[in-house]
């Protein structure tokens, strides 16, 4: 019998090929959805139509199709053909500057707000019916009122990521604060230590874990977020490129834009877990 | 933003020349091959260039080209299509000096902001001594705040929105003004290829259709055909603001049957199969404005002359674009991802009427759209009865105040005198709108002749 690693890569690969042959078939089996090759159409209008009016062709790319453009749009990945068309390598640095920007604000903001939530019972009270009420909001429901009120549509998406991406953050760091173990917490009462000197060298390493699973679900939220605002906002990053691809009704373009984004993600969520992985310690 | 600079810089390490101050390489050759030289010189090489660039957007074709001509001669080469000694000219005579020579100007993208567009890659803009940037944006309303905020200095918008923003209607009043309109005619009546045996508009009723957004002509013009066939557009239809570049994954998705909508999209639902066009903006009332060319009244009063030469690019990329012979080249110039991102099949058929209509047949109307740009305020008051009827605006309206202000049709007519075209003599005129005229002088009368009014 195999290690279970390997056998369970065989398996991933294996539905990888499934899925693709299923795909592939399905584009190459079946017409279009409505209407079905049309036979007979005069040759002059035809040339004014587009493929899948004249021949029945799926809107749908097959997997080969989407391949050979992902090879396209990755073997030149920063060309900058103007301010509305540049290429997939400079808008994901964008829209990777940009979810870094907000993110690292709203770390910066939850992390000791978490901490003060945590160490306070009255203001854990007090402040909960806010984030409770302010944590479901979609970040399309922010971009108006962002918009109207920064002025600044780049700064605005900063925002709508750092308001999306803060609330994880600070609740897991309020709950890992307050779980820390009370024994813990009355020996260095009877030792003597300082409420500073208690949240640095006691409450931190012991709620580490718990915060930074925090941090892992917001960076998430954070990428998540990026395309809405990029599509809302347009002008750069992922989320725009794939606005002008759905805007040029190119599905190919636009499913090479999620597996980027996906790939992306998970890139991200990876860094986060190899961090959590450093300060998670054995009781 | 410093980031975005950065960024760039970055990417200019991939496509640029090899001193780093050209764009290309066929730019620094031709530079390089320039020796020193008078204004005049400068002038007709800055020209050269531009248009060189234009025709040949790759750098591989502009370098053949160059080598296939000697790097001399451009001006004779190109002579036969476009008279470079004119261009040159026009450029040479500036009045005031510029006072901000970088600009943004902010277009949704479809064929209607052809002239904001195509006086990019075409050169009209450096033409006129400015550097402008064209960036596509994502919605009506998101070009109407960033072009608030001042990220945009000038913007591409439907032609009733700086009447609405000038008024305060769906913001805070803020001054705007058309110095010109975009383009006349020019949309469609779209609907899914499941109605093509329900040609009269009575049967529409329950139909779900799309405009592109409260404040537009698609909207009254919608609303005025309807109501025209007896169908009360608020209450047997249900009208939906759907931004155009959605309209035809919606009608694909059965989400709507139908919409009045900006060309390309129209013709891009045929082209897909899945519409057919119904009848052209122009049989409800031909030659109606579409979408405007727009700024605010503080850029207009900070930079006059800025205004003054981006008001004659904008004039002189309008009379090229009029130009049956020129529409062709118009449609391969603007089709690629910076601009409309579209194919360029179907931005042919848009623009020389030449087209398939989704039921089998070749249409041909060389006036489906036309570029004329004189903001008569006519239309401007034909607009606010529209609002006035369909309840946007309440109470009294200062219908010839408000269209003297927005619409600056004195203006139009001064900058186009200056540049020898030929501006009608009157501010205002009088059209009529599926055979019912409409006189400018008695709006109030007119919105009440309708028998389907909210007024």
């Amino acid at each position: 019998m195999l290690p279970l690693r390997l056998r369970a890569a065989l398996l991933s690969v294996l539905i990888l090929v499934v899925f693709l042959l299923a795909w592939q078939g399905a584009t190459a089996g079946f017409g279009g959805g409505g209407g079905g090759p049309a036979t007979g159409m005069d040759p002059e209008y035809a040339k004014l139509m587009g493929l899948t009016a004249t021949t029945g062709k799926s809107a749908m790319p097959s997997p080969v199709e989407v391949g050979r453009q992902l090879w396209a749009v990755l073997s030149d990945p920063f060309y900058d053909k103007g301010p509305n068309d540049k290429g997939l390598g400079i808008q994901l640095a964008f829209s990777l500057a940009r979810v870094l920007i907000g993110y690292g604000i709203a770390v910066a903001v939850a992390i000791p707000l978490g901490f003060v939530i945590g160490m306070s019972p009255l203001m854990s009270r007090a402040l909960d019916p806010f984030i409770q009420v302010l944590k479901p909001i979609s970040p399309l429901a922010w971009m108006p009122l962002a918009l109207y009120t920064i002025k600044d549509s780049g700064i605005s998406a900063v925002f709508v990521i750092f308001i999306c991406s803060v609330w994880p953050m600070l609740l897991n760091t309020a709950f890992g604060v307050a779980s820390v173990r009370k024994e813990w917490l009355n020996v260095a009462r009877t030792l003597e230590v300082g409420p500073l000197k208690r949240a640095f060298t006691i409450i931190l390493p012991a709620a580490a874990p718990t915060i930074l699973t925090g941090m892992r679900i917001s960076i998430g939220i954070a990428w998540l977020v990026i395309v809405a605002a990029e599509m809302l906002v347009g002008g750069t990053g992922i989320g725009y490129f794939v606005w002008n691809e759905w805007n040029n009704l190119s599905i190919t373009n636009v499913i090479i834009a999620i597996l980027v984004i996906g790939v992306m993600g998970m890139m991200l969520d990876q860094i986060l877990a190899t961090v959590a992985r450093l300060v998670t310690f054995p009781e | 933003m410093a980031s975005k600079d950065t960024f760039r810089r970055f990417s200019r390490l991939f496509s640029g020349c090899a001193c780093g101050r050209h764009r290309s390489h066929a730019e620094h050759d031709m530079a390089a091959a320039r020796p020193a030289q008078d204004d005049a010189a400068r002038y007709a090489g800055a020209v050269e260039t531009a248009v060189v660039q234009a025709l040949f957007p790759q750098a591989a074709h502009r370098r053949a080209f160059l080598k296939a001509i000697g790097g001399t001669g451009i001006a004779a080469a190109l002579a036969p299509f476009l008279p470079l000694g004119a261009v040159t000219d026009a450029f040479a005579q500036g009045t005031g000096a510029i006072e901000k020579k970088d600009l943004k100007i902010g277009f949704i993208p479809i064929t209607c902001a052809t002239p904001i567009i195509m006086a990019h890659p075409l050169g009209f803009y450096s033409k006129h001594g400015l550097n402008v940037e064209v960036v596509k944006t994502a919605g009506w309303a998101v070009v109407r705040d960033k072009t608030i905020n001042k990220e945009y200095d000038a913007a591409h918008m439907l032609s009733p929105m700086p009447i609405a923003i000038s008024m305060g209607l769906g913001s805070n009043p803020i001054p705007f003004s058309v110095p010109a309109i975009e383009n006349i005619n020019g949309q469609a009546i779209t609907l899914a290829m499941k109605h093509k045996d329900k040609r009269n508009p009575k049967d529409w009723k329950g139909f779900k259709l799309a405009i592109p957004f409260d404040y537009s002509m698609h909207n009254y013009l919608l609303r005025y055909y309807l109501a025209e066939h007896g169908v009360d557009p608020d209450a047997d239809v249900q009208l939906r603001s759907v931004p155009p570049p959605e309209m035809v994954a919606n009608l694909r998705a059965d989400n709507i049957d139908g919409f009045l909508a900006p060309d390309n999209i129209c013709q891009r639902a045929v082209y897909d199969g899945v519409g057919f066009i119904h009848i052209l903006s122009k049989e409800i009332w031909d030659g109606h404005p579409c979408c405007s060319f727009t700024a605010s009244q503080e850029f207009v009063t900070a930079n006059p002359n800025t205004y003054a030469a981006l008001l004659r690019a904008i004039i002189d990329a309008s009379a090229y674009a009029q130009k049956p012979e020129n529409r062709k080249g118009i449609a391969e110039a603007i089709a690629p991802a910076n601009y409309l991102n579209a194919p360029p099949v179907v931005l042919e058929q848009v623009l020389t009427g030449t087209y398939a209509d989704g039921l089998g047949n070749i249409k041909k109307d060389p006036d489906r759209v036309s570029f004329e740009p004189f903001p008569y305020e006519s239309f401007a008051v034909w607009i606010l009865t529209q609002m006035k009827r369909w309840g946007q605006v309440k109470g009294e309206v200062d219908y010839q105040g408000i269209a003297k202000k927005v619409f600056l049709a004195t203006e139009a007519q001064k900058v186009m005198k200056e540049m020898g075209l030929n501006p009608p003599a009157a501010t205002s005129k009088s059209f009529s709108v599926m055979g019912k005229p409409f006189d400018p002088a008695k709006p109030e009368e007119y919105v009440a002749s309708f028998a389907i009014k909210r007024a």
